[in-house]
Protein backbone atom coordinates (compact mmCIF):
# COMPACT_ATOMS: atom_id res chain seq x y z
CA UNK A 1 0.00 0.00 0.00
CA UNK A 2 1.51 3.29 -1.12
CA UNK A 3 0.81 6.31 1.00
CA UNK A 4 -0.01 9.28 -1.27
CA UNK A 5 -0.63 12.80 -0.01
CA UNK A 6 -2.05 15.47 -2.30
CA UNK A 7 -1.10 18.89 -0.94
CA UNK A 8 -3.38 21.83 -1.66
CA UNK A 9 -5.83 24.23 -0.05
CA UNK A 10 -8.76 22.68 -1.92
CA UNK A 11 -8.71 24.44 -5.25
CA UNK A 12 -10.07 22.83 -8.40
CA UNK A 13 -6.66 21.67 -9.58
CA UNK A 14 -5.96 19.98 -6.27
CA UNK A 15 -9.17 17.95 -6.48
CA UNK A 16 -8.40 17.08 -10.09
CA UNK A 17 -4.88 15.97 -9.09
CA UNK A 18 -6.19 13.72 -6.32
CA UNK A 19 -8.67 12.14 -8.75
CA UNK A 20 -5.91 11.63 -11.31
CA UNK A 21 -3.69 9.86 -8.76
CA UNK A 22 -6.53 7.51 -7.80
CA UNK A 23 -7.37 6.82 -11.46
CA UNK A 24 -3.79 6.07 -12.47
CA UNK A 25 -3.33 3.84 -9.41
CA UNK A 26 -6.50 1.90 -10.27
CA UNK A 27 -5.40 1.57 -13.89
CA UNK A 28 -2.00 0.22 -12.85
CA UNK A 29 -3.48 -1.98 -10.14
CA UNK A 30 -1.42 -0.30 -7.41
CA UNK A 31 -3.00 -0.12 -3.96
CA UNK A 32 -2.88 3.46 -2.67
CA UNK A 33 -4.25 5.44 0.22
CA UNK A 34 -4.82 8.98 -1.08
CA UNK A 35 -5.02 11.66 1.56
CA UNK A 36 -5.71 15.35 0.87
CA UNK A 37 -3.65 17.71 3.00
CA UNK A 38 -5.32 21.11 3.17
CA UNK A 39 -3.74 22.62 6.29
CA UNK A 40 -1.37 25.43 5.29
CA UNK A 41 1.21 24.73 7.98
CA UNK A 42 1.30 21.06 7.01
CA UNK A 43 1.63 21.91 3.30
CA UNK A 44 4.41 24.40 4.01
CA UNK A 45 6.19 21.76 6.11
CA UNK A 46 6.87 19.75 2.96
CA UNK A 47 8.92 22.62 1.57
CA UNK A 48 6.93 23.25 -1.60
CA UNK A 49 6.11 26.72 -2.93
CA UNK A 50 3.26 25.91 -5.28
CA UNK A 51 0.21 23.68 -5.09
CA UNK A 52 -1.01 21.12 -5.85
CA UNK A 53 1.85 18.97 -4.60
CA UNK A 54 2.15 15.18 -4.53
CA UNK A 55 3.99 13.25 -1.84
CA UNK A 56 4.46 9.49 -2.29
CA UNK A 57 5.68 7.52 0.72
CA UNK A 58 7.08 10.68 2.28
CA UNK A 59 8.90 11.93 -0.83
CA UNK A 60 7.79 15.09 -2.67
CA UNK A 61 7.52 14.18 -6.37
CA UNK A 62 5.56 17.13 -7.73
CA UNK A 63 4.82 20.75 -6.89
CA UNK A 64 2.73 23.27 -8.81
CA UNK A 65 0.14 22.78 -11.52
CA UNK A 66 -1.78 19.83 -12.81
CA UNK A 67 0.64 16.95 -13.44
CA UNK A 68 0.62 14.86 -16.61
CA UNK A 69 -1.12 11.46 -16.16
CA UNK A 70 1.93 9.63 -17.57
CA UNK A 71 4.15 11.30 -14.95
CA UNK A 72 1.76 10.31 -12.18
CA UNK A 73 1.89 6.72 -13.45
CA UNK A 74 5.69 6.84 -13.46
CA UNK A 75 5.86 8.17 -9.87
CA UNK A 76 3.38 5.55 -8.66
CA UNK A 77 5.27 2.72 -10.35
CA UNK A 78 8.66 3.84 -9.05
CA UNK B 1 -5.53 20.78 -18.82
CA UNK B 2 -3.31 18.13 -20.27
CA UNK B 3 -6.05 16.37 -22.18
CA UNK B 4 -7.16 17.71 -25.54
CA UNK B 5 -10.47 19.53 -25.50
CA UNK B 6 -13.44 17.68 -26.97
CA UNK B 7 -13.63 17.81 -30.74
CA UNK B 8 -9.91 18.43 -31.07
CA UNK B 9 -7.68 15.44 -31.75
CA UNK B 10 -4.72 14.90 -29.43
CA UNK B 11 -1.59 16.40 -30.98
CA UNK B 12 1.35 14.22 -31.85
CA UNK B 13 4.30 14.51 -29.48
CA UNK B 14 6.90 15.13 -32.18
CA UNK B 15 8.53 18.55 -32.55
CA UNK B 16 8.52 18.92 -36.36
CA UNK B 17 4.77 18.53 -36.93
CA UNK B 18 4.12 20.86 -33.99
CA UNK B 19 6.21 23.66 -35.46
CA UNK B 20 4.52 23.20 -38.84
CA UNK B 21 1.10 23.27 -37.18
CA UNK B 22 2.06 26.34 -35.17
CA UNK B 23 3.23 28.17 -38.30
CA UNK B 24 -0.02 27.23 -40.07
CA UNK B 25 -2.09 28.47 -37.13
CA UNK B 26 -0.15 31.75 -37.04
CA UNK B 27 -0.85 32.32 -40.76
CA UNK B 28 -4.53 31.53 -40.21
CA UNK B 29 -4.52 33.88 -37.22
CA UNK B 30 -3.09 36.72 -39.32
CA UNK B 31 -5.62 36.11 -42.12
CA UNK B 32 -8.58 36.11 -39.71
CA UNK B 33 -7.26 39.18 -37.90
CA UNK B 34 -6.89 41.14 -41.15
CA UNK B 35 -10.47 40.40 -42.19
CA UNK B 36 -12.13 41.34 -38.88
CA UNK B 37 -12.92 44.97 -39.63
CA UNK B 38 -14.38 44.41 -43.13
CA UNK B 39 -16.40 41.47 -41.78
CA UNK B 40 -17.84 43.48 -38.88
CA UNK B 41 -18.73 46.40 -41.19
CA UNK B 42 -20.33 44.04 -43.67
CA UNK B 43 -22.52 42.43 -41.00
CA UNK B 44 -23.69 45.81 -39.69
CA UNK B 45 -24.53 46.92 -43.26
CA UNK B 46 -26.73 43.85 -43.73
CA UNK B 47 -28.85 44.81 -40.73
CA UNK B 48 -31.61 47.42 -40.84
CA UNK B 49 -29.62 49.71 -38.52
CA UNK B 50 -28.26 53.20 -38.96
CA UNK B 51 -24.48 52.72 -38.63
CA UNK B 52 -24.17 56.20 -37.12
CA UNK B 53 -26.97 55.84 -34.53
CA UNK B 54 -26.20 54.43 -31.05
CA UNK B 55 -27.42 50.83 -31.70
CA UNK B 56 -25.38 50.61 -34.90
CA UNK B 57 -22.28 52.09 -33.27
CA UNK B 58 -22.56 49.77 -30.28
CA UNK B 59 -23.07 46.69 -32.43
CA UNK B 60 -20.17 47.55 -34.75
CA UNK B 61 -17.93 48.02 -31.72
CA UNK B 62 -19.01 44.71 -30.20
CA UNK B 63 -18.69 42.73 -33.45
CA UNK B 64 -15.22 44.07 -34.20
CA UNK B 65 -13.72 44.17 -30.72
CA UNK B 66 -14.81 40.78 -29.39
CA UNK B 67 -12.94 38.64 -31.95
CA UNK B 68 -10.06 41.11 -32.09
CA UNK B 69 -9.49 41.04 -28.34
CA UNK B 70 -9.88 37.26 -28.13
CA UNK B 71 -7.39 36.77 -30.99
CA UNK B 72 -4.75 39.07 -29.50
CA UNK B 73 -5.31 37.62 -26.04
CA UNK B 74 -4.78 34.10 -27.39
CA UNK B 75 -1.50 35.14 -28.98
CA UNK B 76 -0.17 36.84 -25.82
CA UNK B 77 -1.29 33.99 -23.53
CA UNK B 78 0.37 31.44 -25.80
CA UNK B 79 3.66 33.35 -25.80
CA UNK B 80 3.56 33.74 -22.03
CA UNK B 81 2.74 30.05 -21.61
CA UNK B 82 5.89 29.16 -23.53
CA UNK B 83 8.02 31.66 -21.57
CA UNK B 84 6.64 30.40 -18.25
CA UNK B 85 7.64 26.83 -19.04
CA UNK B 86 11.21 28.00 -18.36
CA UNK B 87 10.33 29.02 -14.79
CA UNK B 88 8.82 27.41 -11.71
CA UNK B 89 8.04 28.79 -8.24
CA UNK B 90 10.70 26.45 -6.78
CA UNK B 91 13.35 27.77 -9.13
CA UNK B 92 12.36 31.37 -8.51
CA UNK B 93 12.55 30.73 -4.78
CA UNK B 94 16.05 29.32 -5.14
CA UNK B 95 17.04 32.40 -7.16
CA UNK B 96 15.66 34.77 -4.53
CA UNK B 97 16.69 33.03 -1.30
CA UNK B 98 19.23 35.08 0.63
CA UNK B 99 19.12 38.00 -1.83
CA UNK B 100 19.76 41.45 -0.48
CA UNK B 101 16.95 43.97 -0.44
CA UNK B 102 17.18 46.18 -3.50
CA UNK B 103 18.58 43.79 -6.07
CA UNK B 104 16.26 41.18 -4.60
CA UNK B 105 13.20 43.41 -5.03
CA UNK B 106 14.02 44.08 -8.68
CA UNK B 107 14.62 40.38 -9.37
CA UNK B 108 11.46 39.37 -7.49
CA UNK B 109 9.24 41.81 -9.41
CA UNK B 110 10.68 40.65 -12.74
CA UNK B 111 10.36 36.97 -11.83
CA UNK B 112 6.81 37.67 -10.64
CA UNK B 113 5.80 38.28 -14.25
CA UNK B 114 7.30 35.11 -15.75
CA UNK B 115 6.79 32.59 -12.93
CA UNK B 116 3.61 30.54 -13.18
CA UNK B 117 1.34 31.84 -10.43
CA UNK B 118 -2.22 31.24 -9.38
CA UNK B 119 -3.81 33.20 -6.58
CA UNK B 120 -5.03 29.96 -4.98
CA UNK B 121 -1.41 29.09 -4.24
CA UNK B 122 -0.48 32.55 -2.91
CA UNK B 123 -0.33 31.30 0.68
CA UNK B 124 1.86 28.21 0.15
CA UNK B 125 4.08 30.36 -2.04
CA UNK B 126 4.34 33.07 0.60
CA UNK B 127 5.22 30.54 3.31
CA UNK B 128 7.54 28.67 0.98
CA UNK B 129 9.44 31.86 0.15
CA UNK B 130 9.68 33.26 3.69
CA UNK B 131 10.59 29.94 5.32
CA UNK B 132 13.35 29.36 2.76
CA UNK B 133 15.02 32.67 3.65
CA UNK B 134 13.63 35.02 1.00
CA UNK B 135 13.42 38.43 2.77
CA UNK B 136 9.88 39.63 3.54
CA UNK B 137 10.13 42.74 1.35
CA UNK B 138 11.44 40.69 -1.58
CA UNK B 139 8.57 38.21 -1.14
CA UNK B 140 6.11 41.11 -1.27
CA UNK B 141 7.67 42.47 -4.47
CA UNK B 142 6.95 39.07 -6.00
CA UNK B 143 3.43 38.87 -4.58
CA UNK B 144 2.51 42.35 -5.87
CA UNK B 145 3.95 41.90 -9.38
CA UNK B 146 2.70 38.35 -10.00
CA UNK B 147 -1.05 38.99 -10.03
CA UNK B 148 -0.95 42.61 -11.24
CA UNK B 149 1.33 42.34 -14.27
CA UNK B 150 -0.24 39.30 -15.90
CA UNK B 151 -0.65 38.22 -19.50
CA UNK B 152 -4.40 38.85 -19.53
CA UNK B 153 -4.00 42.48 -18.43
CA UNK B 154 -1.10 43.10 -20.82
CA UNK B 155 -2.80 41.31 -23.71
CA UNK B 156 -6.02 43.25 -23.33
CA UNK B 157 -4.32 46.62 -22.85
CA UNK B 158 -2.28 45.90 -25.97
CA UNK B 159 -5.39 44.88 -27.91
CA UNK B 160 -7.60 47.79 -26.87
CA UNK B 161 -5.30 50.67 -25.96
CA UNK B 162 -2.10 50.02 -27.89
CA UNK B 163 1.39 48.84 -27.04
CA UNK B 164 2.45 52.15 -25.48
CA UNK B 165 -0.16 51.83 -22.75
CA UNK B 166 0.59 48.10 -22.25
CA UNK B 167 4.30 48.88 -21.93
CA UNK B 168 3.64 51.76 -19.54
CA UNK B 169 1.42 49.49 -17.42
CA UNK B 170 4.20 46.89 -17.37
CA UNK B 171 6.80 49.49 -16.37
CA UNK B 172 4.71 51.16 -13.68
CA UNK B 173 3.52 47.79 -12.36
CA UNK B 174 7.13 46.63 -11.97
CA UNK B 175 8.13 49.91 -10.35
CA UNK B 176 5.22 49.71 -7.93
CA UNK B 177 6.12 46.14 -6.95
CA UNK B 178 9.80 47.03 -6.47
CA UNK B 179 9.20 50.20 -4.45
CA UNK B 180 6.33 48.82 -2.32
CA UNK B 181 8.34 45.66 -1.54
CA UNK B 182 11.42 47.70 -0.67
CA UNK B 183 9.38 49.96 1.64
CA UNK B 184 7.79 46.96 3.40
CA UNK B 185 11.24 45.38 3.74
CA UNK B 186 12.70 48.59 5.20
CA UNK B 187 9.95 48.72 7.83
CA UNK B 188 11.23 45.41 9.32
CA UNK B 189 7.82 43.90 9.86
CA UNK B 190 8.88 40.26 10.27
CA UNK B 191 7.40 40.31 13.78
CA UNK B 192 3.98 41.02 12.29
CA UNK B 193 3.77 37.70 10.51
CA UNK B 194 1.54 35.09 12.11
CA UNK B 195 3.85 33.44 14.70
CA UNK B 196 3.67 29.95 13.18
CA UNK B 197 4.85 31.34 9.84
CA UNK B 198 7.72 33.27 11.43
CA UNK B 199 8.98 30.22 13.32
CA UNK B 200 8.70 27.86 10.38
CA UNK B 201 12.05 26.86 8.91
CA UNK B 202 11.87 24.13 6.34
CA UNK B 203 14.34 22.86 3.81
CA UNK B 204 12.99 23.33 0.29
CA UNK B 205 11.82 20.05 -1.20
CA UNK B 206 14.06 18.57 -3.87
CA UNK B 207 11.53 18.02 -6.63
CA UNK B 208 12.85 16.53 -9.85
CA UNK B 209 13.05 19.25 -12.48
CA UNK B 210 11.18 17.98 -15.51
CA UNK B 211 13.26 18.08 -18.67
CA UNK B 212 11.19 19.86 -21.29
CA UNK B 213 11.65 19.62 -25.02
CA UNK B 214 10.61 22.32 -27.47
CA UNK B 215 7.50 20.24 -28.17
CA UNK B 216 6.68 20.27 -24.43
CA UNK B 217 7.03 24.04 -24.33
CA UNK B 218 4.72 24.49 -27.34
CA UNK B 219 2.30 22.20 -25.48
CA UNK B 220 2.65 24.41 -22.40
CA UNK B 221 1.64 27.42 -24.51
CA UNK B 222 -1.35 25.53 -25.88
CA UNK B 223 -2.40 24.42 -22.41
CA UNK B 224 -2.13 28.03 -21.18
CA UNK B 225 -4.46 29.11 -24.02
CA UNK B 226 -6.99 26.34 -23.26
CA UNK B 227 -6.84 27.09 -19.54
CA UNK B 228 -6.69 30.90 -19.43
CA UNK B 229 -8.61 31.92 -22.55
CA UNK B 230 -11.08 29.13 -21.73
CA UNK B 231 -11.59 30.71 -18.32
CA UNK B 232 -11.71 34.42 -19.14
CA UNK B 233 -13.62 34.57 -22.44
CA UNK B 234 -17.02 35.12 -20.78
CA UNK B 235 -15.49 38.05 -18.85
CA UNK B 236 -14.06 39.48 -22.07
CA UNK B 237 -17.43 39.28 -23.81
CA UNK B 238 -19.28 40.73 -20.80
CA UNK B 239 -16.72 43.53 -20.54
CA UNK B 240 -16.99 44.35 -24.24
CA UNK B 241 -20.79 44.27 -24.06
CA UNK B 242 -20.70 46.84 -21.23
CA UNK B 243 -18.10 48.78 -23.23
CA UNK B 244 -20.33 48.67 -26.33
CA UNK B 245 -23.24 50.01 -24.29
CA UNK B 246 -21.08 52.88 -23.02
CA UNK B 247 -19.86 53.60 -26.57
CA UNK B 248 -23.37 53.70 -27.93
CA UNK B 249 -25.39 55.47 -25.26
CA UNK B 250 -23.29 57.32 -22.69
CA UNK B 251 -22.92 61.00 -23.70
CA UNK B 252 -19.41 62.06 -24.74
CA UNK B 253 -18.68 64.43 -21.88
CA UNK B 254 -20.58 62.79 -19.01
CA UNK B 255 -17.49 61.35 -17.39
CA UNK B 256 -15.11 64.25 -17.97
CA UNK B 257 -16.28 65.98 -14.80
CA UNK B 258 -16.08 62.92 -12.51
CA UNK B 259 -13.28 60.89 -14.07
CA UNK B 260 -11.39 63.54 -16.04
CA UNK B 261 -7.85 64.61 -15.26
CA UNK B 262 -8.93 67.90 -13.77
CA UNK B 263 -10.82 66.09 -11.03
CA UNK B 264 -7.82 65.40 -8.77
CA UNK B 265 -9.87 63.51 -6.19
CA UNK B 266 -11.01 60.96 -8.75
CA UNK B 267 -7.75 58.97 -8.49
CA UNK B 268 -8.07 58.19 -4.75
CA UNK B 269 -11.78 57.58 -5.27
CA UNK B 270 -10.99 55.07 -8.05
CA UNK B 271 -8.48 53.23 -5.81
CA UNK B 272 -10.92 53.06 -2.87
CA UNK B 273 -13.71 51.87 -5.14
CA UNK B 274 -11.49 49.15 -6.60
CA UNK B 275 -10.60 47.35 -3.36
CA UNK B 276 -13.95 45.69 -2.59
CA UNK B 277 -14.56 44.94 -6.26
CA UNK B 278 -13.50 41.60 -7.55
CA UNK B 279 -13.08 41.16 -11.24
CA UNK B 280 -10.16 40.39 -13.45
CA UNK B 281 -8.39 42.28 -16.17
CA UNK B 282 -10.50 40.53 -18.79
CA UNK B 283 -13.70 42.17 -17.60
CA UNK B 284 -12.21 45.53 -16.65
CA UNK B 285 -10.06 46.57 -19.62
CA UNK B 286 -12.88 46.79 -22.22
CA UNK B 287 -14.87 48.97 -19.81
CA UNK B 288 -11.77 51.11 -19.21
CA UNK B 289 -11.36 51.54 -22.96
CA UNK B 290 -14.96 52.68 -23.36
CA UNK B 291 -14.75 55.08 -20.39
CA UNK B 292 -11.69 56.71 -21.95
CA UNK B 293 -13.75 57.60 -25.03
CA UNK B 294 -16.16 59.47 -22.77
CA UNK B 295 -13.66 61.80 -21.16
CA UNK B 296 -12.29 59.66 -18.33
CA UNK B 297 -8.55 60.13 -17.73
CA UNK B 298 -6.22 57.19 -18.46
CA UNK B 299 -4.41 57.35 -15.10
CA UNK B 300 -7.66 57.38 -13.16
CA UNK B 301 -9.08 54.38 -14.99
CA UNK B 302 -5.80 52.43 -14.77
CA UNK B 303 -5.55 53.17 -11.04
CA UNK B 304 -9.03 51.71 -10.72
CA UNK B 305 -7.97 48.64 -12.68
CA UNK B 306 -4.77 48.12 -10.66
CA UNK B 307 -6.72 48.49 -7.43
CA UNK B 308 -9.31 45.93 -8.52
CA UNK B 309 -6.61 43.42 -9.48
CA UNK B 310 -3.83 43.98 -6.90
CA UNK B 311 -5.91 44.82 -3.84
CA UNK B 312 -8.86 42.50 -4.04
CA UNK B 313 -10.75 41.73 -0.85
CA UNK B 314 -10.81 37.93 -1.44
CA UNK B 315 -7.03 37.84 -1.79
CA UNK B 316 -6.62 39.83 1.42
CA UNK B 317 -8.81 37.26 3.19
CA UNK B 318 -6.54 34.48 1.89
CA UNK B 319 -3.41 36.35 3.02
CA UNK B 320 -4.93 36.84 6.49
CA UNK B 321 -3.97 33.20 7.13
CA UNK B 322 -0.30 34.16 7.22
CA UNK B 323 -0.26 37.91 7.90
CA UNK B 324 -1.52 39.76 10.95
CA UNK B 325 -4.17 42.43 10.42
CA UNK B 326 -1.53 45.12 11.05
CA UNK B 327 0.71 43.75 8.29
CA UNK B 328 -2.24 43.54 5.88
CA UNK B 329 -3.06 47.18 6.67
CA UNK B 330 0.54 48.18 5.88
CA UNK B 331 0.42 46.15 2.65
CA UNK B 332 -2.84 47.80 1.53
CA UNK B 333 -1.53 51.24 2.54
CA UNK B 334 1.79 50.96 0.72
CA UNK B 335 0.34 49.41 -2.44
CA UNK B 336 -2.61 51.84 -2.41
CA UNK B 337 -0.27 54.83 -2.20
CA UNK B 338 1.80 53.35 -5.02
CA UNK B 339 -1.27 52.98 -7.22
CA UNK B 340 -2.23 56.58 -6.44
CA UNK B 341 1.20 57.72 -7.61
CA UNK B 342 0.90 55.64 -10.78
CA UNK B 343 -2.56 57.12 -11.45
CA UNK B 344 -1.33 60.70 -11.18
CA UNK B 345 1.80 59.91 -13.26
CA UNK B 346 -0.27 58.32 -16.05
CA UNK B 347 -2.62 61.30 -16.08
CA UNK B 348 0.37 63.63 -16.38
CA UNK B 349 2.10 61.57 -19.11
CA UNK B 350 -0.85 60.59 -21.30
CA UNK B 351 -3.06 63.63 -20.70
Amino acid sequence: MKDVKVLGPGCKRCTATAEMVQQEADRLGIAVAVEKVTDMAAIAGFGIAATPGIVIDGKVVHAGGLPKPEDVARWLAA
Amino acid sequence: MSTASPGRPALPRATGPRIALLAGLLLLWAAVYASLLPAAEWIVRQLPLDAEAPPGRALAFFLYDTPKVLLLLTLVVFAMGVVRSFFSPERTRALLAGRREGVGNVAAAGLGIVTPFCSCSAVPLFIGFVSAGVPLGVTFSFLIAAPMVNEVALGLLFALLGWQVALAYLGFGLMLAIVAGAVIGRLKLEDWLEPWVRDLRVAPAAVEAPTLTLADRIDAGREAVVDIVGRVWPWVIAGIAVGAFIHGWVPETLLAAIMGRDAWWSVPAAVALGIPMYSNAAGIVPVVEALLGKGAALGTTLAFMMSVIALSAPELVILRKVLTVRLIAVFVGVVGLGILAVGYLFNALFG
